[in-house]
């Protein structure tokens, strides 16, 4: 790899460990995400780096030109990114699924215990015994 | 609201329970009515039901709508719950099965709100609870019995007999319309879904999962209407979509699902009998 190229591919990697850095240190990335995108800085540097392993990468893969197996290592990282995305998207909207669905049966509830209660007062109150019926509640 | 009225049960209901043998079950049926945008038809789908079914309980499940869906069905004494935004019929279903599960009903019967289900005809799903005391699931169907033609655009109904046709071979049982959601559930069916319901386009879906939890079903002929107002789930634009969503689930649910059994429940005694 000559050393123009090296020279980007290093600046590039090495800004985007600085900036996942900087987003964890501002608490604006979870630990659990951000762990990820540090390995995927961390090897994209090393690899820019350190011709041997980019060799050894390129002698692996079959790729006669090494800066391609670079590429190669950065769309593989970034494929499972992706996919690590999609699985958490998915688990959240499962979990925002079921919140709303607590949320509803929780305001009902509470809506029917809130007219059970004005019932009661009004029991209480010595007026007339109100007819129960269970349907004016809503 | 205070559901738990000592009359709470439905003759129908009653006479299932009473089909049940001696389970102790009491009858209680809940009518769900999944509305989303359904401000044009709601009133008279509840209305209907309770003509037909004057001790069911009904629970419309406003599904987010943006219009005043789930004010109609509370001046119809329905209990509403409301989503605070739109999850699809799958959520919708399934937040009327935790009511269910939460508030003890052996029974749900679940009725479209846009009113291409007649309320009427729910007495023949109990029929059919009453003649099969085991079946956890009845299904109404458009394409079962003689006198009836569902009036339905050709693609639609080519769509639903595809999936008949597959399921009804994964199940090893008939399915003829495994997309209506005219359904009546029993208890376990209804503890079932409420774990676990499928969510965008559930209905296929769930006769997978009946049968993969070793709960069985069973269809009896139903009349269908034409939607009454709103718009469905399932435009035309979308319904390719649709198609391959659910063969996806179809295979997927191949693979996936394996019987669960949960201890404590009823033992599955007919199971694989079909």
């Amino acid at each position: 790899m000559d050393a123009h190229l090296r020279i980007v591919a290093l600046t590039g990697s090495v800004c985007l460990f600085l900036v996942v850095f900087e987003l964890v240190r501002q608490r604006r990335l979870l630990e659990r995400y951000a762990l990820l995108w540090l390995a995927c800085a961390l090897g994209l540097v090393a690899l820019s780096a350190w011709d041997r392993l980019l060799q050894v990468l390129a002698d692996a893969l079959g790729a006669s030109y090494p800066p391609s197996a670079l590429f190669a290592a950065a769309f593989f990282f970034i494929i499972m990114l992706l996919l690590h995305f999609s699985v958490a998207v998915s688990r959240l909207a499962d979990q925002s699924k079921m919140l709303a669905q607590r949320l509803a049966l929780t305001e009902q509830r509470m809506a029917s215990l809130e007219a059970r209660a004005r019932r009661s007062d009004l029991l209480a109150d010595g007026e007339h015994q109100p007819t129960p019926n269970p349907q004016e509640v809503l | 609201m205070k559901v738990e009225r000592a009359d709470a049960s439905t003759d129908f209901a009653a006479a299932a329970a009473r089909a049940d043998g001696p389970g102790g079950a009491t009858g209680r049926t809940l009518a769900i009515v999944p509305a989303y945008n359904e401000s044009a038809t709601v009133r008279q789908v509840v209305q209907a039901i309770r003509a037909a079914a004057p001790l069911i309980d009904v629970l419309v499940i406003d599904d987010g709508s943006t219009d005043d869906s789930s004010a109609i069905a509370r001046r119809e004494h329905a209990v509403v719950l409301r989503h605070p935004f739109n999850l699809g019929i799958g959520g919708a279903v399934q937040t009327g099965f935790l009511y269910a599960q939460e508030h003890g009903y052996d029974f749900m019967v679940q009725v479209d709100g846009d009113g291409q289900h007649d309320p009427g005809e729910i007495s023949r799903l109990f029929a059919a609870i009453e003649q099969h005391p085991h079946v956890d699931m009845v299904c109404g169907s458009r394409f079962i019995g003689s006198d009836h033609r569902y009036p339905a655009p050709i693609s639609r109904r080519t769509g639903i007999h595809v999936f008949a046709f597959l399921l009804s071979r994964i199940v090893g049982q008939r399915v003829s319309d495994p997309t209506s959601g005219f359904r009546l559930y029993n208890r376990r069916a209804i503890e079932l879904f409420a774990r676990d319901y499928p969510h965008d386009y559930p209905e296929v879906e769930a006769v997978l999962m009946l049968h993969f939890h070793r709960l069985s079903m069973r269809e009896t002929p139903v009349r269908m209407f034409v939607r009454g107002g709103g718009v469905s789930s399932i435009r035309s634009g979308k319904s390719v979509y649709y198609m391959i969503k659910v063969l996806l689930a179809m295979f997927v649910g191949l693979v996936r699902r394996r019987p669960v059994v949960e201890p404590g429940d009823a033992s599955p005694a007919h199971a694989g009998s079909f």
